[in-house]
């Protein structure tokens, strides 16, 4: 018999856990180690230019220095933490010099191209599903177009609207509905035609429409495989809308930090805002796959 | 569709068809007789089609003829003035025309779903994709559209063959520089490390969920980075495309060793199979399909890393830079011409993966033909 405390441990082993907490750790530890070697040389370079600490410097004052730069190689994770402290809590959220300002200008775009492309792709699945025709001419281009790097486009949408008096918000949003547009449009197909003929056969013995087909056999059917494209696609509208910032020098949000960032040499701020983009689409998809658990427990799903 | 309403918009549709050239197609154009008889042409071949079905190829081809004749047809009396100024009668006939192609489209795809075959299979697709084009250089063309908004396909076309020699060079630095060794290096450490890690369940319990999370991230991100660490040319874009393609190169591999059935692992062991043996003779090629699902994820995803990390920074060539300065200077065509590489490049990296799959998984159910 384990005793209570053996198997609490047993547990701990055994879950998700301790693995990633191990993991993690590793992670912080290489980090760090990454940072004080891959700084070293420029803090070295500096100490033997200065006369009063040539050859006097310890291994300790290496570390000390190599982890506390301004603009550092690789900046420690401590230093990236603060940087997001600073430019998160200390800052008022509605100034452009807070990050927070900086996120909610990439979410937004990213949220409304997520809504419109996600919308777009699920009005067509439906039209491919239920026109034989489109089915066989248009969906091998939807499958192919899946293999092109189409957020290479992204300079000219964000140009050409430009050049016709959109800017803002609408051309970023419409680089992330295009890109969340084919996984939800895949997705769909699949699960709208995921009934069996078995399933099929009876709804029509029923004498049902096609409407009534669609609103009560397939619609519900396409759920398990509507949510992981939507996971996709939320995750890919991060990236369009930060990528959608880029070519123009936008002055506000994530991809104008990255950018300027990577212009004026602050690694720090470029890291902070990667660490911020990260935790946007984490949070996106997490949120994604909460509605998902609410929806297939209410449709009586595995949940 | 009911074939009775099929019918009526059939008829509609050639009755149209014959008023088209009697309607004023743009300022001081005229049908020539040559156009004219085209146009007649296409229309009979479009009737034929229409109501005349034996269920072979036949009326397909017939809707395919009428709807290349009619193009022909209408793009001739659009060069021959009505650029920018075409009118009614132009837009009816491409009404004409777009319902032909759908009859043909229609007629194709019956005939491939009943008996299969490449070639009818691709017929509806490709019929498709070349519409779309000739239907883009019409309104292009018809409404005088502004260049910089969106260029004609011929002058696309015009573009690439007029910078072939860039074209090419900006393929060989992004393609072939930075984008082939960053493949290589991130699919194979992903799958070096995913066997390794795949002896200990400790590591696979604490990577896998790590490995998910991070593929969601925006990584192409670290681009600003890497072009810090490895500088401006091909170097940093691999190292991006590195730690793009790593992890789902990764969580594949994993998920893919894990896939032999118990049974098989069982029967290994009956043969008293080393380590080594039981992975390269069993597991391995269980894994195959999933690796395969990584490669070709990551062609793409390595492309667009390898084209997004150039608008960082790069030396005066490739894909990225181009599409970032030509963008600039307004010259859309360029733009297209590079991305149409790029298109090609990608679907047939893709295509390229896809076949040798083929060849090594020929025993996945997926792969197999279905008996009879």
């Amino acid at each position: 018999m384990a005793a209570p405390m053996n198997s609490a441990w047993e547990r701990l082993r055994h879950g998700h856990t301790l693995p990633i907490l191990t993991i993690l750790a590793a992670l912080a530890i290489v980090w760090y180690l990454g940072a004080i070697w891959l700084n070293s040389q420029r803090v070295i370079d500096g100490y033997e230019a200065d006369d009063e600490l040539k050859n006097k410097w310890t291994t300790g004052d290496l570390i000390r220095d190599t982890l506390s730069m301004e603009r550092p190689v690789l900046p420690a994770p401590d230093q990236v933490v603060v940087e997001l402290d600073h430019s998160v809590l200390e800052v008022a959220p509605t100034s452009n010099r807070s990050l927070l300002y900086h996120a909610w200008v990439t979410l937004s775009a990213a949220l409304v191209g997520f809504a419109l492309g996600s919308l777009l792709g699920i009005a067509l699945a439906i039209a491919i599903v239920h026109v034989a025709t489109l089915e066989r001419a248009l969906l091998p281009w939807v499958i192919a177009s899946q293999t092109i790097p189409i957020l290479a486009i992204a300079p000219m949408i964000i140009v050409v609207l430009g050049s016709i008096g959109l800017v803002g918000l609408l051309p970023k949003a419409f680089i992330s509905a295009y890109l969340c547009f084919f996984p939800v449009t895949i997705g769909m197909v699949k699960g709208l035609t995921s009934p069996e003929p078995l399933q099929l056969d009876l709804i029509r013995t029923y004498s049902a429409s096609r409407g009534q087909i669609f609103r009560k056999l397939r619609w519900p059917a396409s759920f398990p495989f509507l949510f992981p494209s939507l996971k996709i696609a939320v995750a890919l509208a991060v990236v369009g809308a930060i990528v959608g910032e880029l070519p123009t020098g936008a002055a506000a949000g994530l991809g104008a930090r990255l950018l300027a960032g990577s212009y004026y040499g602050q690694t720090v701020q470029i890291w902070s805002a990667l660490v911020l983009a990260s935790l946007l689409a984490a949070l996106s998809v997490g949120a994604v796959g909460w509605v998902e658990r609410l929806t297939l427990r209410h449709t009586g799903g595995e949940g | 569709m009911t074939s009775r309403a099929r019918d009526i918009v059939l008829t509609a549709t050639l009755v149209a068809g014959l008023a088209a050239p009697f309607l004023p197609a743009g300022s001081a154009v005229a049908w020539r007789p040559l156009d004219l008889g085209l146009w007649l042409a296409a229309l009979a071949a479009g009737a034929v089609a229409a109501f005349v079905d034996r269920g072979d190829e036949s009326a397909a081809i017939l809707a395919l003829a009428g709807t290349v004749l009619g193009a022909v047809a209408l793009y001739r009396v659009l060069d021959s003035g009505a650029r920018g100024a075409a009118a009614l009668g132009l837009w009816l006939g491409a009404v004409v025309l777009a319902v032909l192609a759908w009859r043909a489209m229609n007629l194709f795809a019956l005939i491939g779903r009943n008996r299969g075959g490449a070639a009818l299979n691709l017929a509806a697709p490709i019929l498709l994709g070349v519409w779309t084009i000739y239907l883009w250089q019409l309104v292009v063309v018809g409404l005088e559209i502004p260049r910089v908004l969106l260029p004609p396909p011929s002058d696309i076309a015009a573009a690439m063959v007029a910078s072939a020699r860039d074209l090419a060079l900006d393929f060989i630095q992004t393609f072939v520089r930075a984008m082939i060794p960053g493949y290589v290096i991130g699919c194979g450490a992903g799958f070096i490390v995913g066997v390794l890690v795949d002896r200990s369940p400790f590591l696979q319990r604490g990577l896998l969920p790590l490995g998910n999370l991070v593929s969601a991230l925006p990584i192409v991100a670290v681009a600003p980075i890497m072009v810090m660490w490895f500088g401006f040319d091909w170097p940093s874009k691999a190292a991006v495309v590195v730690i793009m393609t790593f992890f789902p190169m990764l969580v594949s591999t994993i998920a893919g060793l894990a896939a032999l059935p118990r049974m098989e692992l069982d029967l290994m062991r009956t043969y008293a199979a080393s380590y080594a043996q039981t992975l390269w003779l069993a597991r391995f090629q269980a894994a195959m399909p999933f690796i395969f699902n990584a490669l070709k994820i990551n062609s793409t995803l390595a492309l667009i890393g390898a084209i997004v990390a150039e608008f960082f920074g790069t030396p005066v060539v490739g894909m990225g830079f181009r599409i970032s300065t030509e963008v600039g200077r307004m010259n859309i065509a360029m733009v297209w011409a590079t991305i149409v590489v790029a298109a090609v490049a990608g679907s047939a990296s893709y295509g390229a993966l896809a076949l040798v799959e083929r060849s090594v998984t020929f025993w996945h159910p997926s792969l197999r033909k279905v008996a009879g």
